[in-house]
C-alpha cells in the first residue's frame, strides 16, 4: 500500500490532479481554495506542466478551452462566486465536447458572501447558468482522501464523456488536514498518444487527415438540431452509469437523513448519537450531485416514515429529494447558510424536535 | 466515541495550529484516525486563531466538533469563549504565563502550564512555549506517545531545521503532570 501522508485538502487535491496526468491549471485566487494554485504555481512547471494565474475566472476558462482543445489534461478550481463567472464558459465548453475538471469549494453566498463553508451551489452545479441543452457532471468528496479519488477519477469521466466534470468539495474539506493515500502517477498523453485518443484534438493535422476545427456557433439550426440530438445520449448514458451514493441502513430505517459532502459526516457522527438513544436512522450521501442517485432511493424500506435533508443551504437538494420521493414521505429540512456550520449537536436536537413534532 | 477530541485555542502566533498538527502527525503514524481542522477567514498575527484535532481508532465521522475531551487555551479570551466546549472530566490546560484568571468549573481536570518561565528557564528558548504545551498534552493525556514525536519532528523539521530536534524533543519533557 502505497504510503499515508497528512495533507491539507487542497494540496491533496492539486497533488490527486497531477498524478491523474493534469500538466495545465488556469485560475483566478478565491478563499478558501487559494492552497490550489499557490500549489500548483510551485509544483506543475518541476513536472514540465503550465500555470497560469489568470486575469479572472473567465480568463481562465477560455485558456482551459484551448488547452483542452489542444488534448491536454487540465484544472480548473475556485469558490462559489468564481463558478458563478466561469458560467458562461461551461456552457461553451459542453457545447464544443471539451473536457475539464473543475474543482469549486464552496462557500457562503450569495453574491461575494462569505468565505466559510456553504453549499448552497447545489443548484448552480447541478442545474448551472449557463446557456442551452447541457450538463455538467458533478460529484460531492466528504473526505479529503475520496475528493481525491474523486478528481482522479474525474478526468476519465471527463475524458469519456468529453464534457467539463465538477467536483465540489467544500471550505471544511479543503482547509483540513487528513491522512491520504495519493492515487498512482500516471503520465500525460504524448503528442502521438493524443493524436489517437483524441481524434478532435487540434494537434495539427500534419497532411495526415483532414484539419480539426471547434466551434460553437452554428448558424444552420437544422445542423445545430442534429448535432445536440447526437452528443446528447452521453447524458442519458451518464445518468445510467455515473449515479453514486453511500447508504446506511436505508432499508431498515424509521428516519431517513440526506446528506453530501462534510455535512453527511456531521450527520453521521449525530447518527450515533441518536442510535445510542434508540432511535432507527439511516443516511443516503449524495456522491453525485448530476447525475441525481435515484437508484439510492428505490432502497427505501417499509419502515420509513421521515427524510430529514440536511444541508448549508435554503433546502435546494431536498427540491431534488421532494421530486425523488413525490409525496411519499414527508421531507424536512436541517440548515445552516451563509457558512454558519451545523455540528453533530444541533443535528440530533433538531432531528428530536421534527420528530416529536409528529 | 473511542478517541479525543481536541480543541485548541490562541492568539495567531502561538503555534496553535502547529501544536494540533503535530498531534495529527503523530496520530497517523500511530496507525490512529485522524482530522486537523483550522478555523480560518480574514486573519492575522495577533488575531484569534483555533484548530480542532480528533484522534480515533474508528474512521473519523465529523471533524467539527460542538463538544471536546482536551481543551487547550493559550491566551485568556480563548477560556472565556471555549471553557464550556469541554465535556465533563475533560482536560483543560491553561497557559498560565499569560492567562491570569483560573478556570471556573470543578468538573474537570485543569492542567496549568506557565510555558513562557518553561521555555526561557527550563529549556532555554522562548520559542518553545508551543512544544512546552504539547509537551503537556501528550504527559498528561496520552493521546499519543511521545517516542512518535521524534519521528514527527525528523518529518516536520528537514534540512537546516533539523538541528531544531534536540531543543523541541527536551521541551516536549519539562512539564510534567503533578
Amino acid at each position: 500500500m502505497a504510503e499515508k501522508k497528512l495533507m491539507k485538502g487542497n494540496e491533496a487535491f492539486a497533488t490527486a490532479a497531477m498524478n491523474a496526468g493534469c500538466r495545465y491549471y488556469f485560475g483566478y485566487p478565491i478563499t478558501p481554495q487559494n492552497e490550489v494554485p499557490e500549489f500548483m504555481s510551485r509544483e506543475l512547471p518541476k513536472a514540465g506542466g503550465y500555470f497560469i494565474q489568470a486575469e479572472s475566472e473567465l480568463g481562465a476558462m477560455n485558456m482551459a478551452y484551448g488547452a483542452a482543445a489542444a488534448g491536454g489534461r487540465v484544472l480548473l478550481s475556485t469558490s462559489s462566486p468564481g463558478i458563478a463567472l466561469m458560467q458562461e464558459n461551461l456552457s461553451l465548453l459542453s457545447s464544443v465536447e471539451l473536457p475539464v475538471v473543475l474543482v469549486s469549494v464552496m462557500r457562503g453566498g450569495p453574491g461575494i458572501g462569505s468565505i466559510q463553508p456553504g453549499q448552497a451551489d447545489y443548484e448552480q452545479a447541478t442545474r448551472g447558468g449557463g446557456n442551452g441543452d447541457y450538463h455538467t457532471i458533478v460529484l460531492a468528496p466528504a473526505t479529503i482522501q475520496e475528493a481525491c479519488d474523486m478528481i482522479y477519477k474525474a478526468f476519465d469521466i471527463a475524458d469519456e464523456y468529453r464534457n467539463p466534470v465538477m467536483v465540489c468539495a467544500d471550505g471544511m474539506i479543503g482547509q483540513m488536514m487528513e491522512p491520504v493515500v495519493l492515487p498512482p502517477e500516471k503520465a500525460p498523453l504524448t503528442e502521438e498518444e493524443i493524436w489517437e485518443k483524441k481524434p478532435y484534438a487540434l494537434t495539427g493535422h500534419k497532411w495526415k487527415r483532414e484539419r480539426n476545427a471547434i466551434n460553437s456557433v452554428w448558424l444552420q439550426q437544422e445542423l445545430l438540431e442534429e448535432y445536440i440530438y447526437q452528443y446528447w445520449p452521453k447524458y442519458e448514458k451518464a445518468e445510467a452509469e455515473l449515479q453514486d451514493w453511500e447508504a446506511i441502513n436505508v432499508e431498515n430505517c424509521d428516519t431517513l437523513f440526506v446528506a453530501y459532502g462534510s455535512v453527511s459526516r456531521v450527520v453521521k457522527e449525530a447518527m450515533q448519537a441518536l442510535e445510542a438513544e434508540g432511535y432507527n436512522v439511516g443516511l443516503i450521501r449524495l456522491k453525485t450531485l448530476w447525475p441525481f442517485p435515484h437508484k439510492a432511493f428505490e432502497l427505501i424500506g417499509d419502515n420509513c416514515k421521515n427524510i430529514i435533508c440536511c444541508e448549508l443551504s435554503m433546502g435546494q437538494m431536498m427540491k431534488d429529494v421532494k421530486a425523488e420521493v413525490e409525496g411519499k414521505y414527508p421531507v424536512h429540512l436541517i440548515n445552516r447558510v451563509g457558512g454558519m456550520l451545523l455540528d453533530p449537536i444541533e443535528v440530533v436536537d433538531r432531528t428530536k424536535k421534527i420528530l416529536e413534532v409528529k | 466515541m473511542a478517541g479525543k477530541r481536541i480543541f485548541i485555542a490562541g492568539f495567531g502566533g502561538q503555534g496553535v495550529l502547529l501544536i494540533g498538527q503535530m498531534i495529527a502527525y503523530a496520530a497517523m503514524f500511530e496507525d490512529k484516525e485522524v482530522s486537523w481542522m483550522p478555523s480560518y477567514g480574514p486573519e492575522m498575527r495577533g488575531g484569534t486563531a483555533n484548530c480542532t484535532v480528533n484522534v480515533s481508532d474508528a474512521p473519523i465521522a465529523s471533524p467539527l466538533v460542538a463538544e471536546c475531551d482536551v481543551l487547550i487555551t493559550m491566551n485568556g479570551p480563548s477560556l472565556d469563549k471555549f471553557e464550556s466546549m469541554l465535556v465533563p472530566g475533560g482536560d483543560l490546560f491553561i497557559n498560565s504565563s499569560i492567562i491570569e484568571q483560573k478556570a471556573t468549573r470543578d468538573d474537570i481536570n485543569v492542567h496549568y502550564v506557565d510555558c513562557q518561565h518553561l521555555a526561557e528557564v527550563e529549556v532555554g528558548n522562548g520559542k518553545t512555549q508551543n512544544m512546552v504545551m504539547l509537551g503537556a498534552i501528550i504527559n498528561a493525556t496520552g493521546v499519543v506517545h511521545m517516542e512518535t514525536m521524534q519521528k514527527v519532528f525528523e518529518k516536520v523539521f528537514t534540512g537546516k531545521k533539523a538541528k531544531l530536534i534536540p531543543k523541541n524533543m527536551e521541551a516536549l519533557s519539562v512539564w510534567q503532570p503533578a
